[in-house]
């Protein structure tokens, strides 16, 4: 690794000055993807800022009427240890818990895994779905984008220089509502997703009330398939709405060829996540789950 | 000018003080600094556990942590699971398995396994192989690992009983 410096702000504000005087520095959160990409030589830097001593990036609060705000360095392990999120958002919980192994997640966030960008990132279609926001800091003040909004490109993202991602927020569950995101990977544990679902629906009197759908692996970014959400909203919850969803998620996907799987595989693959991502979500909705 | 820091940290128990670059891992530091070879170099890349360390309350593969992090932390070794001369129950048991062959794997087992039995004591058979899939074994082919950990844990709760 080429040398670089370390700097461990303990406020946003000095963060956000360390940031805007270099604008060559990288956020340092758990470091499970930055240390391997410098390590690689596919990033540099000469200042890793470490985020961790920032209070608001490093702390998660729950308000039964606001929703969650989780600090965008928050580890995994901390998130499904966490009470209120696996009471509230068990679906999350279950995200954490899913990103690498053990050790991974002694150190992974989500706001790393967010702000590293990949098409894989396990956490962020079920973001997506739960109608995730992000609240951004940076040297004009502090501005909030949807999460499906936030990736622009394999690895690229909105933020502008001297920006950070302080925190996610996500509203209250709403009542009848359930979660799931559920990927493919060839073996149990510790492998990138071939392709995953995330997923939410809201339901109400036999019917969904709304829903919603985002893909991960398919596209240069995670995909939120908005049409696949309108489709649902006012059908009645059976096999026939799940399945059009699911087709419209498969027609929406548009994903490459590689070592994982080819093209037409990952098509197909998205139609059956989506199909039982839904199922599980509506199951938890019916508080079957 | 490239300055160095100096670190002050807890290691198995001891106050313990080194100055190393920032972009040095914490597993270099522990290796080349400290001179606490016990912890293994696999991958470097995060997948295969063979640095695995506790820092603080958490289990961590310590070539995806900088040396710098470790500042006011408590960290836990390989070489601070035994009890003095007596061998933590994990350790009689991956030898009277036969948990390992060139070993090389077995620090960060070991130390990853501790950190389960500390919080779930009596754990299941997917328990264990769920939190040891961050460690790879090209040798014995996990079962031996599993079995290992399986009867420490029991050996554990009988002292305890
Ligand atoms: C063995 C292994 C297994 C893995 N398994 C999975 C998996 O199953 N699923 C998955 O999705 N990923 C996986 N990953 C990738 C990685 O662990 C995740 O993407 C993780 O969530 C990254 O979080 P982090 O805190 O470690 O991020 P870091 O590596 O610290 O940061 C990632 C990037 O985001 C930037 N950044 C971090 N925080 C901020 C912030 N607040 N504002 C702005 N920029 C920021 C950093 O500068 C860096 O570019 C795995 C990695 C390894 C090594
Ligand atoms: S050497 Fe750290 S995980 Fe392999
Ligand atoms: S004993 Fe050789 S890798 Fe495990």
């Amino acid at each position: 690794m080429k040398w670089f410096d370390y700097a461990a702000p303990a406020s946003l504000s000095e963060a956000v000055g360390l940031l805007t005087a270099h604008p060559g520095a990288r956020l340092l959160a758990g470091g499970t993807d930055l240390l391997v990409q410098l390590r690689a030589g596919r990033k540099e830097t000469d200042l890793v800022v470490d985020a961790k001593h920032i209070p608001e990036l490093n702390a998660i609060s729950y308000d039964a009427a606001r929703g969650l705000t989780l600090g965008a360095s928050v580890p995994c392990y901390r998130i499904y240890k966490d009470k209120n999120v696996t009471g509230a958002y068990p679906a999350l919980a279950e995200v954490a818990s899913l990103i690498g192994g053990t050790q991974i997640q002694g150190r992974a966030s989500i706001g790393g895994n967010l702000c590293n960008a990949a098409p894989s990132a396990d956490s962020v279609p079920l973001l997506i779905a739960l109608h995730g926001t992000c609240r951004i800091a940076g040297p004009r003040g502090s501005r909030e984008i949807a999460v499906e909004d936030f990736c622009t490109a394999p690895g690229r993202t909105v933020l502008q220089p001297g920006e950070l991602l302080v925190s996610l927020h996500l509203p209250p569950p709403a009542p009848h509502s359930g979660a799931r995101y559920l990927r493919f990977i060839p073996r149990n544990e510790m492998d990138i997703a071939v392709a995953g679902a995330g997923v939410e629906v809201v339901l109400e009197n036999g019917r969904f009330r709304s829903a919603r759908v985002a893909l991960s692996s398919v596209a240069p970014t995670p995909l939120y398939v908005r049409e696949a959400g309108e489709a649902l909203a006012g059908s009645p919850v059976d096999e026939a709405s799940i399945a059009a969803a699911a087709e419209i998620a498969r027609k929406s996907a548009k994903p490459i060829t590689d070592m994982r799987g080819t093209a037409d595989y990952r098509s197909h693959l998205c139609a059956v996540l989506t199909r039982r991502a839904l199922e599980a979500a509506v199951l938890r909705a019916r508080g079957k789950n | 000018m490239h300055t160095k820091v100096r670190v002050q940290t807890t290691i198995n128990g001891e106050p313990q003080e080194f100055l190393c670059e920032p972009r040095q891992s914490l597993l270099e530091c522990l290796r080349d600094l400290l001179g606490l070879t016990g912890t293994k170099e696999g991958c470097n890349d995060g997948n295969c556990g063979a640095c695995t360390v506790l820092m603080d309350d958490r289990v961590v593969t310590s070539c995806l942590v900088l040396g710098v992090e470790a500042q006011g932390c408590q960290i836990t070794t390989i070489e601070g699971i035994a009890r003095g001369s007596e061998l933590h129950p994990l350790q009689r048991s991956f030898l009277e398995n036969a948990a390992l062959q060139c070993g090389i794997c077995t620090p960060g087992f070991i130390v990853a396994a501790k950190a389960l039995l500390d919080q779930q004591p009596n754990p299941s058979e997917d328990e264990i192989r769920l939190w040891l899939a961050n460690n790879l074994c090209r040798c014995t082919g996990y079962d031996k690992i599993i079995r290992a950990v399986k009867q420490a844990a029991e050996q554990m709760q009988e002292v305890n009983a």
